[in-house]
């Protein structure tokens, strides 16, 4: 209970618990369409979370997290068309000349399994990555640039096999998700609340995590690495544990995006929406949590409002937006609030020290 | 003192004013609920009509499609000028695709549920239409799809203006074999079509008498084609037949005529290249090499020479029309003479009217067909001049669209 007190004293969380309830409501003012899109940037939210985990506080730059977004997504796009055809062919495998279910797809006739695979194919190849790079001290922009081939390998792969993944067409023509039709406007309302609860969890995990002993250890593998190792810690272990953490949580949300969005395709793991994810971190501010949620909900709700109203030049808003956010905001929006809150702390404290001066004086 | 503080935070200052200027300007719109499901709007003003054109206007796709949206606009214009649709001037709701299929489908959505549009003008890729597909199947919308594809889809909320295999792969593979063009090397882009496509002429190959010498993939905008030419002079094929997509064409072909491979001695056939492309990839590398399709901006129709003079006097006399650009330009019509036939802007109104609807298009006469939504059309092989333009070689009669293939027995397997 003492933690719950402690939790809701620090005005980020009142933030955040603040944007729970307003996204609690949003199903009563919102279109379907609308609401729909909400679903979908609140699964860009977890994401966020996620980038923000790794390189708000442990200083990875991954350019490359698209992929265990896009296995997650995969997965669950694969147990969702498994029972549209009813355990029997796509009509991409048809088309690509199979005659019989392919192996890699049989696990996913079984919905229980596919939601498994969701989260341990993510996390299989970010521990691999993980042991791969960071016990041999790979870092920095070595990694980034690593994290980068990773996504395009992936996306080469899901194109080249077009009769096992739908090539670029991808997957799509799904009938129901969790026995629920899709059809039917309550079931884009379900998941809706399934991912605003999976955001409340992810977020309490995460403020959880990061006032822990682990968290202070991360922003010191970020702020001084060499010296933490020195200090007795294997800093890779942490890092490739995060890691990990980070691309879970990518799968999730990949896994619940896929009903709003109706489909998947290799766009959702490529190197440019990898990008737009490090994007809402910054934008939003690095470090906070509460910043690469805003920041995630932010700039897809103004992607898409600006694309609506000027369809043909949107794409320069957004980038004067990026633009003049990294020159005059270079800690992001939760930069602004840091730096209100310091100042009201430093007037505050001045205030005390002169009134202190002045009892003393009397 | 403090205004010096804010004078100070002047770079804070300007930040925070960009991001809520920007948050202005995307305001967003959008009524009803979700729960209690009241659709407010739906019945539009009476003396307009809305219909949403949906084409990549940024990202990789955007050079041919806006092509695309401008033949659209034109005939929109054209429509409104001589009084609209049943009395209806059509209203433009325009929405950017952004090369992605997933806001293809975001966006379709939006113009089907927000805007309430009659119809949908719109994609160009195979995925981009196959992610819209479900979005107009269970909103009951109508697009109208203008590129050519690998057939193997028939929707009966889409109308496929482009040409199916059977009215542009078919008969260009056949065309080569009664040159006595035997032995075919293929070359395409890692992706639906070309595959599709090749397993298809690969079927045909083997039924009538050809022979496929190699088959090679490379990963969509490659332009080091050295060890695929390589391969070619090893294989010794009569003929190429191209499925590259993009920029890779200029790099495959240039380096083909630097390797001494001219259009005499190995023609290549293209599938992806029409007048709009040859400008990019450049005339003089393409000259004299072989396309098929089913308009050129040359083809002889008086339809053809209204249509290229307006379109050129609308946006420029240096721009070129070319086939998925007419194709485009007739949706619109098709979809006018479907709307006065059932009077009625309702979809399954207009596509049972839409049943056996003929149109003198700039390709010559079109008939869209009852069972499967795609178009009866003319196919031409056509040769690339210097000019940059496509000349007419050999033409067929109107041929009948044939997604499935359905009607040749080499075919049996590739579909379903």
């Amino acid at each position: 209970m003492a933690n719950i007190k402690y939790w809701l004293k620090e005005p980020k969380n009142l933030i955040f618990m603040a944007l729970i309830a307003v996204m609690l409501f949003m199903p009563f003012t919102l279109s379907l369409f609308r609401l729909t899109l909400l679903g979908k940037f609140i699964c860009y939210a977890i994401v966020a979370i996620g980038i923000d985990l790794i390189w708000g506080y442990t200083g990875i730059l991954s350019l490359g997290h698209g992929v265990f977004f896009g296995l997650g997504a995969y997965a669950m796009a694969m147990g969702m068309k498994m029972v549209a055809t009813g355990g029997g062919l796509a009509d991409f495998m048809k088309n690509g000349g199979l005659t019989s279910l392919p192996a890699i797809w049989r696990p996913f006739t079984s919905e229980p399994v596919a939601f498994a695979l969701v989260v341990l194919i993510p996390l299989a190849l970010a521990f691999f990555m993980g042991i791969m790079t960071f016990t041999n001290r790979i870092r920095g922009v070595y990694f980034s640039i690593l994290s980068q081939a990773l996504a395009w390998a992936f996306v080469t792969i899901f194109i080249g096999m077009q009769k096992y993944t739908g090539g670029t067409n991808g997957i799509t023509g799904f009938t129901t998700v969790f026995g629920l039709k899709l059809s039917e406007p309550m079931t884009i309302v379900y998941i809706y609340y399934a991912a605003v609860v999976a955001l409340f969890l992810v977020y309490v995990f995460a403020t959880w995590l990061m006032s822990r002993q682990m968290g202070k250890l991360l922003i010191a593998i970020r702020d001084g690495e060499n010296r933490t190792y020195f200090s007795g810690y294997d800093s890779s272990r942490y890092k490739t544990f995060i890691y990990c953490i980070s691309a879970v949580l990518a799968g999730i949300a990949g896994a619940l995006y896929v009903p709003f969005a109706g489909m998947i395709s290799p766009r959702e793991m490529d190197i440019a929406f990898s990008v737009e994810m490090v994007i809402w971190v910054a934008v939003g501010g690095r470090g906070t949590l509460i910043g690469a949620v805003i920041g995630a909900i932010l700039v897809s709700v103004m992607k898409t409002g600006i694309s609506e109203t000027f369809p043909n030049i949107w794409s320069y808003f957004l980038g004067i937006l990026f633009v003049c956010v990294v020159l005059f905001l270079p800690k992001g929006l939760m930069g602004i609030w840091d730096s209100i809150r310091g100042k009201m702390k430093s007037r505050q404290t001045k205030e005390n020290e002169s009134a202190a001066v002045e009892g003393g004086a009397a | 003192m403090g205004f010096m503080n804010w004078v100070k935070h002047w770079k804070t200052l300007v930040g925070v004013s960009v991001v809520s200027a920007a948050l202005l300007v995307s305001g967003c719109g959008g009524s009803g609920s979700a729960v209690g499901g009241s659709s407010s709007g739906g019945a539009a003003k009476s003396d307009t009509v809305k219909v949403g054109l949906l084409h990549s206007l940024s990202g990789t796709m955007a050079i041919s499609e806006t092509s695309v949206r401008d033949a659209e606009k034109l005939a929109i214009d054209e429509i409104n000028a001589a009084g609209g649709v049943m009395g209806k001037k059509i209203e433009i709701v325009e929405e950017d695709g952004a090369s992605d299929p997933q806001i293809f489908a975001e966006k379709a959505k939006k113009l089907l549920s927000s805007d309430k549009v009659a119809t949908i003008f719109g994609c160009w890729t195979s995925a981009s239409r196959k992610a819209v597909l479900p979005v107009v199947e269970q909103q009951n919308g109508l697009l109208w799809y203008p590129t050519q594809y690998e057939g193997m889809e028939a929707s009966k909320n889409i109308m496929y203006m482009g040409s199916a295999p059977n009215q542009q792969i078919v008969p260009a593979v056949e065309f080569f074999l009664k040159q006595g063009k035997k032995k075919i090397f293929l070359v395409g882009s890692d992706y639906v079509f070309p595959q599709t496509a090749n397993r298809i002429i690969k079927a045909q190959l083997a039924a009538q008498g050809g022979e496929c010498v190699g088959e090679e993939y490379t990963p969509m905008g490659y332009t080091d084609y050295a060890t695929i030419i390589s391969k070619i002079k090893a294989a010794k094929p009569d003929a190429i037949i191209n499925t590259l997509n993009g920029d890779s064409n200029v790099a495959f072909f240039k380096q083909l005529k630097d390797a001494g491979i001219s259009a005499a001695d190995m023609p290549v056939m293209s599938f992806s290249i029409a007048e709009e492309e040859i400008k990019g990839i450049g005339a003089q590398n393409v000259a004299g090499h072989y396309v098929s399709w089913n308009y050129y901006q040359t083809t002889k129709t008086p339809a053809n020479e209204k249509f290229v003079a307006a379109y050129k006097k609308a946006y420029g006399a240096d721009r070129v029309t070319d086939d998925p650009i007419e194709a485009a330009y007739d949706a619109v019509y098709l979809w006018k003479a479907a709307v006065e036939k059932a009077k009625s802007f309702d979809v399954a109104e207009v596509t049972k009217a839409a049943k056996g609807l003929t149109f003198d298009a700039p390709e010559g006469q079109v008939k869209i067909d009852g069972d499967n939504q795609h178009l009866f059309k003319t196919v031409r092989i056509g040769i690339v001049k210097d000019d940059g333009l496509i000349y007419e070689v050999e033409a067929t009669e109107p041929v009948k669209p044939d997604p499935y293939l359905k009607t040749y027995d080499w075919a049996k397997g590739l579909g379903e």
